[in-house]
């Protein structure tokens, strides 16, 4: 090494060390332990003796009926995350058209998001409760005022789903098709998500689209459907792109805290998400090498979802 | 022209409305006797604002509050303090192996929490910190988004001024004192303000670690509320509220940082 390159090192490990050491010890460190742990049948009883096992856990697993369907629960979360990136675009235009009074709505919009977690989680479980909460109460007041004869749903107690899922394999049917756990859990995720970060990043952007090209495209007679479409969209483009890879991560490694908190991961497993999956094996039976196979699979789904992210997003960013 | 900005505050009205309507029931419950919390009628026909001192009269709330806040601050303070000091060395200095070093800790922000959560929970267990706050603390403070957010911000910052302050004769500790740090404050108040909200509202890791009741922070307390005396409504909403309180005033008096650091963090992607 230099004797320049020897004094810059010299120079900046004071600054470097005792951040790099902890990042070594708790981040760096645990990523290649939990690569190692996936193959093994790694225990917390001692009871069990430690051995190598291959790829038997990730066979294991994907053998595994209770995967599968956790798997699917994971992806069907993730229907909630169009809704969300809509609303969270239409609220910045309509924000963006009325000046006065913008911070207020802001806040306001952000609270859900802010102060997201249990205390929340909490508060939708009373919500949700299909005999005394008060959505169900709207719903049958709803329904009795216009005499409709509707049915509430039971929410986090029902398996029933908008796509009508089966739950003891993965098949559809219609006597599954309506609102249940799922769409509870999707349709709170959508009410903390749309005046979120999101919401702000699409302020900003909108900020940064130069009015001149809409007010172009209006003197050339552009309706503003046609202004939204062709001039501000394309220009939303890197920013919707940044949200949509952002909310999928998020998406694909959320759902412990609903799991957990509100349902058990039930009804029959239908809002067990691989993360709570994961919580279960490893801190419920103590099987840290399977956990680990597991979380090693959802990474890769991550890896495998950004990159496909990645290469489409790509074409429509620079079209 | 006119009409359509009407229509646009009232939709703006509504929209606000309906993203308001839980937190006005949880209120509203907090202040019901139980009785009450099941029926239509949205306001209570008693008042009882003593369901929230009954809280504390149930369980340790406000040990649970203090140990929130302790944690949270103590995280925020180490993660502050390392990740703007390793920032620096990541944008204001040279030395070998740099972009090489900061890619490993790009590439960890890439890989689940989950992955990292049980090897350290076996690390907590060898190092005897189990059911402890250090336990709590130490894992947390030294992750890769810190460094990544200070780096990013330090960057931008014209490099003249090191220069000059290095031809003056200034010392790597002083241009980090005196200029560079200076100039970082708002992205490191952005930081902080994430750092503590997210540590305050830690659910995962206090629950796998933290076995004592008096060691509970406020998410783990509230969801053995939640499990204990569940059926008591009006008490639990009385908790969610003033649970979400002090983020409420966070958010409150940071919000000029946060929406700038939010902002700031995408469009440097």
């Amino acid at each position: 090494m230099s004797r320049r390159g020897r004094r810059g090192l010299a120079d900046a490990l004071p600054f470097l060390l005792p951040n790099l050491l902890g990042f070594l010890l708790f981040t760096a460190g645990p990523v290649l332990f939990s690569l190692g742990a996936a193959f093994t049948n790694a225990n917390l009883m001692r009871s069990v003796p430690l051995q190598f096992t291959g790829l038997e856990n990730f066979r294991m697993l994907f053998s595994d009926r209770e995967f599968h369907l956790y798997f699917l629960n994971t992806l069907y979360f993730l229907i909630g995350m169009p809704v969300a990136i809509a609303g969270s675009l239409a609220l910045a235009v309509l924000l963006s058209r009325e000046i006065r009074g913008v911070v207020v709505y802001r806040t306001l919009f952000y609270l859900p998001s802010f102060t997201s977690g249990v205390a929340l989680m909490i508060l939708w479980k009373q919500l949700y409760n299909p005999d005394f909460g008060p959505i169900n109460a709207a719903i049958h007041w709803v329904s009795a005022t216009l005499r409709l004869g509707m049915d509430a749903p039971d929410w986090l107690l029902s398996t029933r789903n908008l796509l009508g899922i089966e739950v003891e394999k993965v098949a559809l049917s219609a006597r599954q098709y309506g609102l249940g756990a799922r769409d509870a859990i999707v349709i709170m995720g959508v009410w903390t998500a749309v005046g979120g970060n999101n919401l702000l990043l699409y302020l900003a952007a909108l900020m940064n689209v130069p009015t001149e090209l809409q007010e172009a495209a209006a003197l050339d007679g552009a309706k503003p459907g046609q202004v939204f479409r062709h001039v501000t969209w394309p220009q939303l483009a890197p920013t919707t792109f940044f949200i949509v890879v952002m909310s999928t991560i998020g998406g694909l490694q959320g759902g412990f805290e609903q799991a957990r908190v509100m349902t058990a991961g039930g009804p029959s497993g239908t809002t067990t998400t691989l993360s709570y999956y994961i919580y279960t094996k490893a801190f419920e039976e103590f099987r840290i090498g399977y956990a680990s196979a597991v979380a090693w699979v959802l990474f890769a789904v991550i890896f495998a979802l950004t990159l496909v992210n990645w290469k489409f997003g790509n074409r429509e960013v620079a079209e | 022209m006119k009409l359509r900005n009407v229509l646009v505050v009232a939709l703006l009205v509504l929209l606000a409305l309906s993203t308001l309507a839980p937190f006005l029931w949880m209120v509203l419950a907090s202040l019901k006797p139980l009785a009450e919390v099941e029926e239509l009628n949205p306001l209570p026909t008693v008042w009882r604002p003593g369901n929230y001192p009954q809280v504390f009269r149930q369980v340790p709330f406000a040990t649970y509050y203090f140990n929130s806040v302790y944690v949270a601050a103590w995280v925020t303070f180490l993660t502050c303090l390392t990740s703007a000091a390793a920032g620096f060395a990541f944008s204001r200095l040279r030395w070998p192996g740099r972009d090489r070093v900061f890619q490993l800790y790009l590439a960890t922000m890439m890989i689940p929490g989950v992955v990292t959560m049980i090897p350290n929970y076996t690390l907590m267990v060898k190092l005897q910190l189990l059911d402890s706050h250090a336990g709590l603390i130490l894992p947390a403070a030294f992750g890769a988004f810190g460094t990544f957010l200070m780096r990013q911000f330090m960057i931008s910052l014209p490099s003249a001024l090191d220069e000059a302050a290095e031809i003056d004769g200034a010392s790597p500790a002083q241009v980090f004192w005196d200029i560079i740090l200076p100039l970082a404050k708002p992205g490191l108040l952005t930081l902080a303000i994430f750092t503590f909200m997210g540590n305050y509202g830690s659910f995962f890791w206090p629950l796998v670690m933290i076995k004592s009741q008096h060691l509970r922070t406020l998410p783990v307390g509230m969801l053995y509320f939640d499990t204990i005396y569940g059926r008591q409504t009006n008490l639990l909403m009385a908790a969610s509220v003033m649970n979400v309180v002090p983020l409420i005033v966070l958010f409150v008096a940071g919000q000029r940082f946060l929406v700038k650091g939010i902002q700031l963090g995408a469009v440097k992607g």
